[in-house]
């Protein structure tokens, strides 16, 4: 039986704005936070898996008490068991320490994994380096940005695109991939899944002394980075506001920005010689 | 304190595509005025097999010092092999700041080394500068660009950042200039790879998806029904781009989860945005931060979007849409 563990991500909302399609309210149940879509993918690349094959799937994941939704909603499509990391001193931990813990808790609740699929990237902070940095500090051959891929034995073989090649890769179990957005659609959980999982009691929390991190220890293997200062973009954008008849509106427009057009589909645009 | 060390800015070498993209040009550049701060010597990197090319372009657009590894070996990226070496590099020579491109390969093979080098990295950011002290102030975007967060690595060394390409200018080429060129033999005892290729080609798939679309035209609510979302399509077929949608829309079925921009979707980046009926919610939007001129169609002048757009057009969607159509056919020329 194989064995596979899933790294997911609580992502927040960035604003909780009221919405919906029929009652124009924001649903309660996704007010906090969401799945990051990159661990989706992931999930379901694993989820495949264990439809193919026998495969046993842990899903685990760092963050604060609400962000065992996501190991919930993992269950409710088909992962057998959760493993939720969470205590204060892991809070603002860049991905340095975040996959130096996730190794940690890895290598103490689940040595012999086959395969660790993370997400490529997550919405929020964007890096992309926590799936490298993992395979890196349990000392894994990895392939970021995978598309497909195939089992064959103890042999895992990829397809990816990157920088414009597409790429066939193989490498022995045991080793880490990030999934991409290209394939593995996510499925979505029905409602009923969702409540059987909050029944379940399948899901362990872990406080940082439980795999063994301390103070000192976060002193010396801890976060390398510090965000200094966070800012809005600056909109430096002119907005000017064009009103009329749509020939008016469509007519000024074309004039003043064809050739920004132009530059963008690389096509010439000519001035209308023969105006209706 | 003694300062007697030469202290260095190294940039990676990245030069598989170096036809379409110039990232290490315009690091090597960015490196060159941040080295006038802290008096400091530029040097490329350069890995791989007959690379006398790169070695060339590098010290014409800037670079003081090349160290390049030739060797058979290294004719295809490998990460496990580049990162083995960089090590060894970093740790014998000691550079202050290492850039890297934020290439596929750059975001792969960067966070591994800073990691194999305990030190820090920030990923794919939009802005660089450097204190006196020797500081790296690294400027990368959060929440899909809406925000920008200030990076530093205070206490480890070299500092690493990976870098948008795109972000920074290069500097015009100067075949007269010279550098110092320091060609080393390839390391002994490098362990065997653990990743095969098994096989590879060039692409040209990956332009055509719709993160990396120059031209994007995004419809909302707004287009009103299914039949009239699907005109986005004609617009986006002119100017050669594709056609994202917000969440409602998604759910309503006018459109597949594939063209699902925002927070929960994809982030675009577009050099021309067309936004039909979008209210612009933040969900949306945070997808948008990289998109370089947009133009919004609502009837609303007030509406979030509108507010965000350089140029606004007040107007129904479908007006608007089947007179910019028409009026493009007849001026664009093939
Ligand atoms: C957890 C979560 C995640 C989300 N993720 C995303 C995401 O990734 N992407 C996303 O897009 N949304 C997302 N949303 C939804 C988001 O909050 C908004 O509800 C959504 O973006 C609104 O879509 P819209 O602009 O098409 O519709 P609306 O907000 O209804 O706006 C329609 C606009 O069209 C204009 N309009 C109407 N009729 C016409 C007409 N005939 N001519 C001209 N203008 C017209 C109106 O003035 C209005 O401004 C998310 C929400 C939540 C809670
Ligand atoms: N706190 C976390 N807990 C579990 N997995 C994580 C966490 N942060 C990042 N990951 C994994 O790493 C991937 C990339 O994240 P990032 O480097 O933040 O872009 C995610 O898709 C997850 O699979």
């Amino acid at each position: 039986m194989l064995k596979l563990i899933v790294c997911l991500k609580q992502v927040p909302i960035v604003t909780e704005l009221p919405w919906d399609e029929q009652a124009g309210t924001l649903r309660r149940d996704l007010a906090s936070g969401m799945m990051n879509l990159a661990c989706l993918h992931a999930l379901e690349a694993a989820l495949q898996i264990k439809e193919q094959y026998s495969a046993d799937i842990l899903a685990i994941t760092m963050g604060p008490p609400a962000a065992e939704e996501v190991l919930r909603e993992a269950i409710a499509l088909g992962a057998d068991r959760g493993i939720h990391l969470c205590d204060r001193i892991f809070a603002g931990s860049d991905t340095y320490a975040t996959s130096w813990m996730l190794a940690r808790t890895i290598k103490q609740e689940c040595p012999d994994y086959d395969l660790i699929l993370c997400g490529s990237y997550t919405s929020d902070s964007e890096t992309a380096q926590v799936g490298p940095q993992l395979a890196e500090e349990l000392d894994l051959p990895a392939a970021a940005y995978i598309e497909k891929l195939e089992i064959h034995g103890r042999t895992l073989r990829v397809r990816r695109l990157v920088d414009n090649f597409r790429e066939t890769l193989e490498m022995e179990f045991p080793a880490l991939v990030t999934v991409s957005l290209e394939n593995y659609k996510p499925r979505y959980a029905g409602l009923s899944g969702l409540e059987a999982a909050f029944d379940t009691g399948n899901i362990d929390r872990l406080n940082a002394a439980d795999v063994g991190i301390n103070k000192s220890a976060i002193e010396t293997d801890g976060s390398r980075t510090k965000v200094r200062k966070v800012f809005l973009r600056k909109a430096n954008k002119e907005n000017i506001l064009l009103t009329g008849t749509a020939a008016n509106v469509v007519g000024d427009f074309l004039s003043k920005y064809e050739s920004k057009i132009s530059w963008a589909i690389g096509k010439d645009i000519e001035e209308d010689r023969n105006d209706e | 304190m003694m300062n007697s060390r030469q202290k260095s800015i190294w940039v990676f070498g990245d030069y598989r595509n170096y036809f379409q993209n110039r990232v290490t040009l315009q690091l090597i550049s960015r490196a060159v005025d941040l080295s006038r701060i802290i008096s400091a010597e530029v040097c490329a990197v350069i890995l791989g097999h007959e690379i006398d090319e790169y070695i060339m372009e590098y010290t014409a657009h800037g670079a003081d010092r090349i160290i390049a590894v030739d060797d058979p070996v290294l004719k295809n990226y490998n990460t496990e092999l580049y990162v083995t070496l960089m090590e060894a590099l970093v740790k014998e020579r000691d550079p202050d700041i290492v850039l890297i491109g934020a290439t596929d390969f750059g975001r792969e093979f960067a966070p591994r080394m800073a990691k194999r080098l305990k030190t820090g990295l920030s990923a794919d950011c939009v802005g660089l500068d450097v204190e006196a002290d020797g500081l790296l102030i690294q400027t990368a975007p959060s929440f899909g660009g809406n925000m920008l967060a200030e990076i530093v690595t205070s206490r480890h060394r070299p500092q690493m950042a990976t870098i948008r390409p795109g972000t920074f200018k290069e500097i015009p080429h100067n075949y007269e200039r010279r550098s110092l060129v320091e060609k080393l033999p390839l390391m002994k005892n490098l362990p065997r790879p653990r990743i095969r290729l098994v096989e590879y080609e060039r692409s040209v798939e990956k332009e055509h998806t719709i993160e990396n679309a120059a031209v994007i035209v995004c419809g909302g609510r707004g287009m009103g029904n299914k039949k009239k979302f699907k005109k986005l399509n004609d617009l986006a077929k002119l100017l050669n781009g594709d056609v994202g949608a917000t969440r409602p829309v998604v759910y309503a079925g006018w459109a597949d989860h594939d063209a699902l921009v925002g927070q929960a979707g994809k982030h675009i980046k577009p050099k021309i945005l067309f936004s039909f009926g979008i209210s612009g919610a933040i969900q949306h939007t945070a997808g948008l931060g990289e998109a370089d001129f947009i133009i919004a169609v609502n009837k609303n002048p007030q509406a979030t979007m509108m507010k965000m757009a350089d140029v606004a057009i007040v107007g129904d969607t479908s007006d608007v849409l089947h007179t910019l159509i028409k009026e493009l056919r007849k001026r664009i020329r093939d």
